[in-house]
Formats: structure tokens, sequence, C-alpha cells
């Protein structure tokens, strides 16, 4: 790994110790970078809050990859079609992909894959709420891509603009490969919405248990988002979440209309001035409840992972006792 | 939970080793870096950096190479390091004077 190395206790979400002072003049220089519009690259001096916000919002985003599997993954063996299975095998796949690319990106920050990997199957870790809610019929798989995937677009296409260049090339890397996401979810949608009145009964059911969550994928809102003012200042964001989730609302109604779905806000109101949508607030008592480990497929997921991670341990094992056994290992080569 | 992969039966160590990926397309551009992966070995690391780098095609070759076999230049040091001794203007062609008249020098 090429970052510099970091007092791994830092990288503890929940740590409350005060927070480390920085060099006022290095700070100075780094934000007329930031000013600058310059990358900021994984050996160049950095304030340790944006290390330590970078390492919690990209392993988190790694998190979600690997654990966004897992709901989709229910449905590979029920998928309706050969097609429809194909594409889901391939899309399942490219979420492998993605939280490798922003596990990457998070060790260049100088915290070990072995460590993220152990928040993760602890429980210490947070990942997306969204993936502790259950896929319950096939429409859910459709709304998954139409919703999930384009929620998460729309934060990647900002977030490819982030200063911190692993993070930014990750998500470069990773918008080009997603956009066939939102369209196959889209895709099943639209046959279920022309399809019999049992399909459109379920695709509404769909629409309406995946809405609010979908939205609550944004975070909480700007006002009770503590990190959102220094992570704007530090480009790492670029929009707030408010901002982010009224551009996701303005995109998806059109598209649910054209479908004859309708969402269930009962607030929701065409501002034919601004083309904006007014809307309802998302329940944040549940969004807190579900992060804090209280949703309906909390203790599922993490007991998914851990299973795949330990049925998994031989083959990490073999591959290490054969590179042990041929000198294989660039441990052994290298100074 | 992860404790028996931590341990070190065997010598085995808890984390596999990273080698950083470097990629290159079709259209004659050079290897370009694209991320890293952990590998027991070599040959390892290529089957990983294939599945994860190279998933979509678009590569013609990839290069994958341990980590900690790279010397980077440190970033606080840019501005000596990466001076480009503008003081040397006889290496732009501005600086010499050529015969009216004369073309395509």
């Amino acid at each position: 790994m090429y970052g510099a190395s970091v007092d791994q206790s830092e990288t503890n979400s929940g740590d409350k110790r005060p927070t480390l002072v920085d060099d006022p003049k290095a700070l100075a220089a780094f934000e007329q970078r930031i000013d600058r519009e310059e990358t900021i690259e994984p050996k160049d001096w950095m304030p340790h809050a944006y290390r330590k916000q970078l390492i919690r919002m990209m392993s988190q985003h790694a998190h979600s990859e690997l654990v966004g599997m897992l709901p989709e993954a229910n449905w590979i063996s029920r998928a309706p079609s050969l097609r429809r299975k194909m594409i889901l095998l391939a899309k399942i796949q490219d979420e492998a992909g993605h939280g490798l690319y922003i596990y990457s990106g998070t060790e260049t920050l100088g915290i070990s894959r072995q460590q993220l990997t152990e928040e993760l199957l602890s429980g210490k870790a947070k990942y997306s709420n969204i993936f502790n809610y259950p896929t319950l019929t096939w429409a859910d798989i459709g709304i998954v891509g139409w919703f999930v995937d384009g929620a998460a677009i729309v934060n990647q296409t900002v977030l490819a603009k982030a200063s911190y260049g692993p993070y930014a090339r990750a998500m470069v890397r990773i918008c080009k490969e997603e956009n066939f996401h939102k369209k196959q979810g889209f895709e099943i949608c639209a046959v279920m919405a022309r399809g019999t009145s049992e399909q459109k009964r379920m695709l509404q059911d769909a629409v309406n248990r995946w809405w609010w969550p979908s939205l609550m994928m944004f975070g909480p809102s700007d006002k009770e988002s503590p990190n959102s003012a220094l992570l704007l200042r530090w480009r790492v964001k670029r929009k707030t979440n408010d901002e982010l989730r009224q551009r996701f609302i303005d995109m998806t109604i059109p598209q649910a209309e054209s479908l004859g779905l309708t969402v269930p806000d009962p607030m929701l109101k065409l501002d034919s001035v601004s083309g904006s949508y007014a809307h309802g607030e998302p329940n944040w008592d549940e969004f807190f409840q579900v992060i804090n480990g209280n949703g309906p497929c909390n203790r599922e997921r993490l007991a998914s992972r851990n299973k795949a991670h330990d049925d998994g341990a031989w083959v990490r094992e073999a591959a290490q006792a054969y590179a042990a056994k041929h000198d294989l290992s660039p441990l052994r080569t290298a100074a | 939970m992860t404790t028996e992969n931590s341990s070190t039966k065997s010598g085995l160590v808890a984390e596999l080793p990273l080698w950083e990926v470097f990629t290159q397309p079709p259209n004659g551009a050079p290897h370009e870096h694209a991320g890293s992966v952990h590998a027991a070995d070599a040959e390892m690391a290529l089957l990983g950096a294939r599945d994860v780098y190279a998933r979509r095609g678009n590569v013609v070759s990839l290069w994958v190479v341990p980590t900690n076999m790279i010397t980077a230049s440190v970033s606080q040091d840019n501005p000596a390091f990466f001076d480009p001794m503008d003081d040397k203007v006889y290496r732009h062609p501005q600086f010499y004077k050529s015969p009216k008249g004369v073309k395509n020098l």
C-alpha cells in the first residue's frame, strides 16, 4: 500500500477521543490546493479529519457494494427467464468488482484490507441501510435496479469529481459500468407494468415498500448531517444530501408516471415554476433504527457475509501454502 | 468470526500480499494504473486483476507489480524535485534566431 501510515484507531468511526490537531500552515496550503481544484493523492499531506472521513465514507461505500450483492443473489435461482438470470449474475459480479475498486482506493489511505474486512464482519462498520430490507418478489429486483442503482448513480456521478484522486477514479470506473444496472431494472418494471393486473399490483407494492428507503440512501437531512459542511469545504462532497435527494426525486417521478405508478408520498407536488417536486420527509426514526442494527435483514446480511468469508478461508490458505512451497510470495523476495 | 484467519498457523499471513495493477487499452496507449489486488503469488494476482479490472474487455495487456517494490517520489519534495529549470531557455525553439524567409525550420 502506498498511503502514509496512520494510527489505526483513528479509523474507528465511534472514536470519541479529541481530534488530532493539524499544522495550521500545512492545512492552509492544503485548502489552497482544494480551492485550485487540485486532486489530492495518497502521499500528499492531508488533514487528519480528511483522511478519517474518507476512510469512513469509502469503506462504507465498499461494504455497501459487497452487502448489496445479497438481496439480489436471493433471486438468481428464481429469475423468471435465462435472459434475466444472466443479466442478474452479470450485475452482481459488477457489484463485487465495484466493492474491490473502492477497497483498493481506501487502502491508499493507510488502512489494511484485513482491518476493513474485520470491521464489516464484526458489525462495527456501517453499510448502506437499503440493503437491510428484503427482496420479497421479482418486482423488487426491478425496483432495486431502477431506484437503488438509480440513487447510487446520482451519488456517484458527483463523487467522481471528489477531491481525493483514488476515490474519484474508482467512481469514474464504476459510473461507466453501472448504467446498465439501472436500465435492466427499469426494463423489468416496464414489462411488469404492461403485464397482468397481479403483476401490476406486485410492482406497485414494490414501489410502495422501496420508495422511502431509497430516499434515505442520500443520508440524513442537511440539518442532521454533522459531517456535511467539512466534507463540502474539502470537496469530498460537492452537493448536499438534500440536493442529491431532490435530483433523484425529480428524475424518478416522471419515469414512475410513465409506467402508471405512484409513490407513497401524499405531500408530493410538482412546483411548476422550479420544475421540482415538493415532497414529504422520510421517517428518520426508521433510518436510525435500521442503521443501529434493527432493520428487517441486518442480522441475516452479516451472517451471510461471515459465512462467505469463513467458507473461503481454505482458498486463501491453499493459495498461500502453494506460494510458500514454490517460493512465489513477493513478501519473500522483497527487501 | 475472522479470528482463525488472523492466526498464522503454518506461517500464513493475515492478509494476502498487495499488487498494483496496470492495464493497457487496445488503442496503443501505454499501460495505466488501474488499482490493486491482493494475491498470494504473481499468477493469482494476474487472474484476480483480470477479473476485477479487465472484466469488460478493452484491455490487451496487464501488469501486476508487488506494491512494496514500487519506489515513488515524495510529493512534499515536488517543487524542487520536479523543477522544470526554466532558466535553460535554450531548450525551447523560440530561443533561436533564423534568417528571414527560411521555411519549415
